[in-house]
């Protein structure tokens, strides 16, 4: 049997971040209650009409030019026309032969190789409603128009992943770099990103496209993964049995990890699409072009490459400080402002992030500015506070947003470098533990950690840790030496 | 003088100088309608109770001495498929009845703005689709000036209302000269706007990309009125365009010495009812003899007109009507056994055969296979007939045909035979395609007595040209004073 090849191309749609719904003004707000954030136009009641929603179009072609696709000068809105009860007006408002965005391509990295998925076209739509369906058998089931309306970009690609590993971290690139402009959050879990993937197989080296079949119902990354790896061995398995593929829709079922026929390609709808006669065509000129060309952020993985070469920082630090297009900023800022670039990125990576996860906050949310990430890092350097003291400061601005030189001063919470007053304190601790000292004196040389860590415990850690170490081993030995 | 018999612009300015009031101009109406409506069926719902409270407070309004606006507490009539907020709203059909619409369409707040009072909603041919306002789930409505024939469709009941002194106006919806032919056969003006010049928004859709809504009454000047009062921009209908406003009616009075009016030859054909013809001749012959020039024109690709109005009417039609399921509202086939039974019962008794049949054709021209054949065809010799107007337009400022091809045909002489009924239109058809405006005024009558129209067509967004050669040609007739017996 000759090797095969999976060849895969996928076609995600992702919910813009826009605060109006994309042909009204309902809000977009996720979770309200059923049927409050509705309409006479999303519930396309009879005489209502589209109007279309300008920071949806800004954020589709924001999208686009992030993606190198062309910009359409001019394009159109068609209605693809199927019944569902979800879809209210029987037709849903999409774009058919000339989409926003034209080609364009993502690049991912895989295996920490990089590699260019090529983008066969971007469009905008509206997001269709859920059917509620009741817990008992034979009562009626409902449906919640909320999201009806709810801009959708459709982000369709060229054939040319060739695993699911690979899909998988096109869907990841792809979700960070959505994050990064800041058109969607892409969150799987709230359906604010879907997945449907197209895969065939093929002999190793055939130029020829092998039968496609369209996989859905995925409902993570890992789904989609998993969903592709169990088709393109069924698929391998049935060529192998001498069995032909046959064109058709197979759903994914989370519980049996298996995909099953939907539909073939006889019962595929005809859509019936035509141009939308309530929308006029859209002309996208070159100076909102230019506009939105000048506000785009740098991609993700250019602005990794950038942040290695510029500080000098691990590739690790590196990875988890442009996660969020908001660390990196917050990472700059710190450095823009003085920090030191490792120290920062210490900081930001261990504190920072692990008191965010904690009290589950965003960025946005926190109080600590970068002026006092450059403070406290002052702080800690110049031998003012300890680190262990730095960890207190450091939460209580998480707390409070004061400043960390206030927290210290009010706190009195200054390192303790005063030689008399060390000298007292390891006086004391020596005398009150004469085990650890006997100890020391007999050969265990780690027994001084403890006793560091008891005037540490004494001064509430403020105690210049290096002093005390000095100070113990040299009255330690002295002693020793007069015996 | 009979209050019935006032026009909307005398209405207005009696009740301005109080030498009429608002109440009795509305229970005047109110007893035309108890009268005549029953012969008539112009109307499937009147607002009586509201009706006169609002005119009361009109007149009190009035009284106090706040400035009277331009139609304060005159009633106009609205076709059954315009939403007002807390009103039923059926587009005539079966499948929509129960429902009431939630909001108020963008010419009714603009009427109610100006201080009109809704006497109630008319009837109409099932979601506007056909000729004759015989396709009603509410029954048929009548011909004023002959009861045995049809008023013409599809606002037959809005235009009869006017006809019948029933109401001094009404507004309408045109999509393939549902408002126009109307007119012609009961004897009052109607107006299609240009395309984009009215706000669709909240007008229940038939086929979107020639929908148009507009004003019916008794006089030109009226047309002009009330174009000026529910026209302009929109932001809630994307399709209605932004200009500057319009005086209409200033402009109104002007001489017509030195415009040309353009003659299709396309639209003198064989087989034409030679009165209605003899009719048009005399039209032209008075309007030349107020100094206008008259000239050949050519429209030469109007026989193609009705095959692709049908085709692109349709197709956004069999669209525009898929809501209708049963789902949220209107009408739902009882105890369905499953989705698909619900939808195929629903839709099957909901609407009636004219419907069904278009909503076929419409879903057929649009089916993978046929697209190209038919609906990107249709919309190539769209784009030809608008061609056609703009170089006609060269040669004439407004051109002059006959609104329809023969006077008011009998109830259920066309009924059997849809291809006959679709050419009743064949007049009005391309004016919607190409989107221009045109109007109706009577312009005659057969020997029979029935009315006669002159449709006169207009440049794109030309309304202010088309209405001073309208109200020029009616200042020199009386056709429009003649009223119906009924």
């Amino acid at each position: 049997m000759p090797d095969y090849e999976a060849v895969i191309g996928l076609e995600v749609h992702v919910q813009l971040k826009t605060r109006s719904k994309i042909f009204c003004g309902c809000p977009t707000t996720f979770g309200a209650e059923p049927n409050t954030s509705v309409c006479p136009v999303c519930l396309g009641l009879p005489g209502s009409l589209p109007v279309l929603n300008e920071t949806a179009l800004r954020y589709s072609i924001l999208t686009g030019i992030m993606l190198g696709s062309t910009i359409s000068s001019f394009s159109k809105f068609d209605r693809k026309n199927y019944f569902y009860p979800d879809l209210p007006k029987n037709y849903q408002i999409s774009q058919y032969d000339l989409p926003l965005c034209v080609g364009g391509e993502l690049e991912i990295e895989f295996e920490g190789k990089r590699k260019r998925i090529g983008i066969t076209r971007v469009h905008l739509e509206e997001d269709a409603g859920k059917l509620v369906h009741a817990e008992v058998e034979g009562e009626d089931s409902g449906v919640d128009f909320n999201r009806t309306g709810v801009p959708l970009l459709e982000i369709v690609s060229e054939p040319e992943i060739s695993s699911p590993e690979e899909a998988f971290a096109y869907l990841k690139g792809l979700k960070l770099t959505l994050q990064y402009l800041g058109v969607s959050d892409c969150d799987m879990e709230k359906g604010s990103l879907r997945c449907d993937a197209n895969v065939s197989v093929r002999p190793r080296g055939e130029k020829l496209l092998g039968v496609k079949v369209e996989v859905k119902n995925m409902n993570s990354f890992r789904a989609v993964q998993k969903a592709l790896a169990y088709e393109i061995e069924r698929q391998n398995r049935a060529i192998a049995e001498g069995q032909r593929i046959v064109q058709e829709t197979r759903l994914w079922e989370a519980e049996s990890e298996m995909t099953h026929p939907m539909r073939s390609k006889e019962e595929a709808h005809d859509y019936r699409y035509f141009p939308e006669p309530d929308l006029v065509p859209v002309m996208v000129d070159h100076a909102l072009q230019e506009v939105l060309r000048a506000s785009l952020p740098e991609a993700p993985l250019k602005r990794r490459d950038r942040l290695v070469a510029q500080y000098a920082l691990p590739e690790y630090d590196v990875e988890v400080l442009t996660s969020e297009r908001e660390l990196a900023d917050y990472f700059e800022a710190c450095v823009t402002a003085g920090a030191e670039p490792k120290a920062a990125s210490n900081l930001i990576m261990g504190e920072m992030l692990r008191l965010l996860k904690e009290r589950a906050l965003t960025l946005e949310g926190c109080k600590i500015t970068p002026k006092h990430i450059v403070e406290i890092l002052a702080l800690v350097s110049s031998g003012a506070i300890t680190g262990t003291t730095g960890k207190e400061v450091f939460a209580e601005m998480f707390e409070t947003g004061k400043r960390p030189g206030e927290i210290v001063h009010s706190g009195g919470l200054a390192q303790i470098s005063d030689q008399a007053e060390l000298d007292r304190l390891a006086d004391e601790v020596i005398a009150k533990n004469t085990k650890s000292v006997e100890d020391y004196r007999s050969g265990k040389a780690k027994a001084i950690g403890f006793l560091v860590g008891q005037v540490m415990k004494a001064t509430k850690g403020k105690a210049n840790p290096q002093m005390v170490n000095e100070i113990l081993k040299k009255k330690l030995e002295k002693d020793s030496s007069k015996r | 003088m009979d209050l019935i018999d006032l026009t909307v612009s005398e209405a207005a300015q009696l009740i301005r100088k109080r030498e009429t009031s608002s109440h009795d101009l509305v229970r005047a109406c109110l007893d035309r309608i108890r009268a005549v409506d029953a012969t008539v069926g112009a109307f499937v719902d009147v607002y009586e109770k509201d009706a006169l409270s609002e005119a009361h407070a009109a007149d009190n309004r009035i009284a106090e001495g706040g400035a009277a606006r331009a139609l304060e507490g005159v009633p106009v009539a609205v076709k059954d498929n315009l939403c007002v907020t807390g009103r039923p709203v059926t587009c005539s059909s079966k499948i929509l009845k129960g429902f009431i619409a939630p909001y108020t369409a963008t010419v009714i707040e603009r009427l109610r703005e100006a201080g009109a009072i809704l006497i109630g909603r008319t009837n109409m041919d099932e979601f506007a689709m056909g000729s004759s306002t015989e396709t009603s789930c509410y029954g048929l409505t009548r011909n004023p000036w002959d009861t045995g024939r049809v008023p013409g469709g599809s606002s037959g009941g809005s235009v009869a209302a006017v006809a019948a002194r029933e109401a001094p106006a009404s507004l309408g919806s045109d999509t393939g000269g549902s408002i126009r032919q109307p007119a012609a056969l009961c004897g009052v003006a109607g107006l299609k706007p240009t395309y984009g010049y009215v706000s669709r928004y909240g007008l229940v859709a038939f086929a979107s990309s020639l929908d148009q809504i507009g004003p019916i009454a008794r006089s030109v000047r009226d047309i002009a009125v009330l174009l000026e009062i529910i026209g302009g921009h929109d932001p809630r209908d994307s399709t209605s365009v932004k200009r500057p406003a319009e005086n209409l009616v200033s402009s109104l009075g002007g001489k017509i010495e030195n415009l040309r009016i353009g003659v299709p030859k396309e639209y003198f054909v064989e087989g034409m009812d030679p009165e209605v013809k003899e009719a048009i001749r005399a039209a032209l012959e008075k309007m030349q003899s107020a100094g206008a020039t008259i000239v050949d024109v050519s429209l030469p690709h109007t026989e193609y007109a009705v095959a692709t109005y049908y085709v692109i009417a349709t197709a956004e039609a069999s669209s525009n009507l898929a809501r209708y399921d049963g789902v949220q509202y209107g009408y739902r086939a009882p105890h369905p056994t499953d989705l698909l039974d619900m939808y195929q019962r629903t839709k099957s008794e909901g609407f009636g055969a004219e419907v069904k049949r278009r909503i076929m054709l419409g879903t057929y021209v649009l089916s993978s296979g046929y697209y190209d054949a038919y609906y990107l065809k249709a919309q190539k010799v769209r784009t030809l007939l608008k061609k056609d107007f703009e170089d006609a337009f060269k040669l004439c400022d407004v051109i002059a045909t006959p609104a329809s091809p023969t006077a008011a045909f009998k109830v259920g002489e066309k009924v059997a035979d849809p291809l006959q009924m679709y050419l009743s239109d064949i007049f009005t058809i391309s004016v919607n395609l190409a989107g221009v405006p045109a109007i109706s005024v009577p312009c005659g009558f057969t020997s029979n007595t029935l009315p006669i129209g002159l449709q006169l067509i207009g440049r794109h967004f030309g309304e202010g040209t088309l209405l001073k050669v309208a109200h020029a040609y009616e200042s020199m007739t009386d056709w429009h004073k003649k009223q119906p017996k009924v």
